[in-house]
């Protein structure tokens, strides 16, 4: 009798399944019509991304200062670097720049620990987000406290006026379109039509007539005596329209709160704003947060529309860049560029929202 | 025991009724004295400036051309007639739009669904890139940096010698009909009507025999066999009219601005990354029981497409599909960044800056756009009060 003390090595599966080869059989090449597809889209996609990786990169200017320094065939993204600093600060004083970096510093700061699920004390942050947080950036970027110099709001501009209006947007719009969507669902007709005519309004106008509603209408509403501020006045039109659209996300999320929810408050004895502020809403809020960072997104790529009521934001400035008589001809630069920035931005709210949505669903 | 039901309900101001109708009162109050100022500011405003309000300049000489007009429309027309240029050139990009979105966002969304990996990731970068990425700096790209960087017309791109693609625009020839074409368009008429028939009576036939004609087959002959049969008939009464050189820019033809290209383009590929994810998350909304359901009674592989799936599908995608049009015209008003005429340009831009009737001019432009959305809205809402899913 023998007896085996080795074990038989394990043999390597017999076929193709497994591995970059099985990988590619797989995905790319199961069938004949597959096959086809895959290669003439892969011959399309090399004709099309050689070219413009050869624009963008290889063939690229990216060092000096000058528009001498542009030679090459490819992009020249020393227009880029050579107004750096303007895209960033608009024409904010030099001096005076570091309040806009406290202000960015501060904003990034709260937004990552909001968005980060793990920090503590989300509530004492939001809510110094929500109040505390647009005094402080309102007394540091406007001035005239504290020795503090004014700089008035025509001299803001590129990407810090882009995140102002976001920012101010975002936290404005939020809080009126929860009093909107409750509106909404209230017992009162009157209210109820209020608010139904009011979000029904902002949704069926284009953002663009709302500016210019916003920039020539609104001072005719006001005594003479008042001055209106330009950027104001686009802020005020940009929180209405959004509040509208924000008031129909958060209504989505009050409608799928079972109303068991709102009885077994109201057999508890609790009013009304206990009732919303501290069963429905909590729930109703966290049920469609990524329907509100979409909104968020929407709106962050809609405050480009300022540059057509005459403000200087991200995109404006540099299409003001484009039309400097030293540096003409570096159209595809900009605005690849402009997209480049906003595209960030969207794409990593965008991705955000959707970690919110998986991690949301795991009770089920 | 019994108690009155007065003491029972406790102080006034304790009564739901009561407080509400309180509330509304204050609302309505403080609403209307809000309305009140702002009137009373707005007539000392406008009588500080020497506005005077009313619609009577509509009927006022403009006084300035528009390069693209669908009507009749010169310097001396009024403003009403700009006011209906505007709006025509917005609803055409629109409709230009509409179309041109619907088909690469189908394309693009069931592509995102492909088994093969190399399309549905190439899918998932299209929508990706372009959603987001705001309009306005897309209809900028595609205006600045790339039409204008389009050679001048004598060194035009062209294809077939019948279509040209220059700085001033895209030239394509014109059709010019002869005596004799109308009887073709009556024939299509006809046929559009005849398929109309066609297909009430198919339907009628399959619910009462289970008969089922090719409606599909059928339709597409007679739709496009009788215009063709009659055309044929009548000898060909439509030339083209091949757009030549002639100085320094093109005769004939018909030139397609190039503002209105930029403007197509990027409101297409915009819009379409939209519609993509619908498509997408609509078919993945129908149950893959449905499909199983329709292999286990033997339905073959197209009528299960046809039959079961595309209308549970369409549930789903066409009211968020009508959404996204509704974007789309909005969205076509930033055609005032690059000066394509549309109704904002011309209207809410240069009329509003000749005549100064601010109040007036946006008011007409917002209550155009409202009764877009609103009708629109309430198509959609019987849309959806038929096909509603009816559980019983």
């Amino acid at each position: 009798m023998t007896t085996r003390t080795e074990m038989i090595e394990a043999r390597r599966p017999p076929d193709m399944r497994r591995g970059a080869v099985g990988w590619l059989r797989a995905n790319l090449f199961n069938g004949p019509l597959n096959s086809v597809v895959s290669v003439i889209t892969m011959v399309l996609l090399a004709m099309m991304l050689w070219p413009m990786a050869k624009w963008a990169l290889i063939d690229a200017d990216w060092l000096g200062s000058t528009r001498e320094a542009c030679t090459g065939e490819g992009a020249c993204w020393v227009f880029i670097s050579a107004r750096f600093e303007t895209i960033i600060y608009g024409f904010y004083p030099d001096p005076e720049r570091w309040r806009v970096d406290i202000v960015l510093a501060m904003l990034t700061l709260l937004v990552a620990w909001l968005a980060i699920p793990r920090l503590p004390a989300k509530r004492w942050v939001g809510a110094f987000a929500l109040v505390g947080f647009p005094i402080v950036a309102y007394v540091l970027l406007i001035g005239g406290h504290f020795g503090l110099e004014v700089v008035p709001t025509r001299e803001w501009g590129g990407l810090m006026l882009t995140l102002t209006v976001a920012t101010v947007g975002i936290v404005g719009s939020l809080p009126i379109g929860v009093v909107l969507a409750l509106g909404r669902r209230s017992q009162m007709p009157l209210v109820r039509s209020l608010c139904v005519v009011f979000i029904e309004f902002w949704r069926g106008v284009p953002l663009i007539t709302v500016l210019f509603m916003a920039s020539v209408m609104l001072p005719l509403f006001v005594p003479t005596e008042v001055e209106f501020d330009k950027l104001l006045r686009a802020l005020i039109g940009i929180m209405f329209f959004w509040s509208a659209y924000m008031a129909e996300v958060v209504r989505g999320g009050l409608q799928a709160i079972p109303s068991g929810q709102e009885e077994a408050a109201k057999a508890l004895g609790l009013g009304y704003w206990r009732r919303m502020g501290l069963i429905v809403l909590p729930q109703a809020l966290k049920l469609v947060i990524p329907g509100i960072v979409n909104t968020f997104i929407a709106l962050f790529k809609d405050t480009s529309l300022v540059l057509i009521i005459g403000l200087f934001d991200l995109l404006a400035i540099i299409r003001a860049g484009l039309t400097d008589s030293n540096w003409l001809g570096f159209a595809t630069e900009g605005y690849v560029f402009a997209a480049l920035m906003f595209w960030v931005f969207c794409f990593s709210m965008s991705r955000y929202s959707q970690y919110i949505e998986r991690r949301l669903h795991t009770g089920h | 025991m019994q108690r009155s039901s007065t003491s029972e309900r406790g102080p006034l101001w304790r009564d739901p009724a009561v407080r509400a109708l309180v509330i509304q009162a204050v609302l309505l109050l403080a609403l209307l004295g809000f309305i009140a100022m702002i009137v009373s500011n707005t007539l000392s405003n406008l009588e500080a400036r020497g506005i005077t309000t009313g619609f009577g300049f509509l009927q006022e000489r403009a006084g300035f051309s528009i390069p693209q007009t669908l009507i009749e429309y010169s310097g001396d027309s009024s403003y009403a007639r700009t006011f209906v240029v505007g709006l025509l050139n917005t609803l055409l990009v629109s409709a230009m739009g509409i179309v041109a979105a619907t088909i690469i966002g189908f394309a693009v969304g069931i592509a995102r669904l492909s088994s093969n990996w190399l399309m549905a990731k190439l899918a998932a970068a299209y929508v990706e890139i372009f959603r987001n990425i705001p309009l306005l700096v897309q209809i900028l790209f595609w205006y600045f940096a790339v039409l204008q960087a389009l050679p001048s017309p004598r060194q035009s791109m062209s294809l077939f010698e019948a279509f040209f693609l220059n700085v001033r625009g895209l030239v394509v020839p014109a059709p010019e009909p002869l005596p004799g074409f109308s009887a073709t368009l009556w024939a299509l008429l006809l046929a559009v009507v005849a398929v109309v028939a066609l297909t009430i009576y198919a339907r009628r036939l399959q619910t009462r025999t289970g008969k089922a004609l090719p409606v599909f087959r059928l339709g597409a002959l007679i739709l496009i066999g009788l215009p063709l049969l009659v055309f044929l008939l009548t000898g060909q009464p439509l030339e083209w009219e091949i757009p030549a050189m002639a100085g320094f820019n093109f005769q004939g033809g018909v030139t397609v601005i190039p503002e209105l290209v930029a403007l197509w383009l990027a409101l297409s590929i915009y819009t379409a990354s939209f519609i993509a994810e619908i498509v997408r998350s609509g078919i993945q909304s129908v149950p893959k029981g449905q499909t199983e359901a329709a292999k286990a009674i033997s339905l073959p592989g197209d009528v299960t497409l046809r039959k079961i799936v595309i209308p549970q599908a369409m549930r789903v995608i066409v009211p968020q599909l009508t959404s996204q049009y509704l974007n789309l015209t909005k969205n076509s008003s930033l055609a005032t960044a690059i000066g394509y005429p549309d109704l904002v340009a011309v209207f809410a831009g240069t009329a509003l800056n000749q005549t100064g009737q601010a109040i007036e001019i946006v008011a007409i432009t917002m209550a155009v756009y409202l009764v877009i959305s609103l009708v629109v809205s309430a198509l959609m809402n019987l849309y959806n009060a038929r096909t509603l899913l009816k559980e019983r």
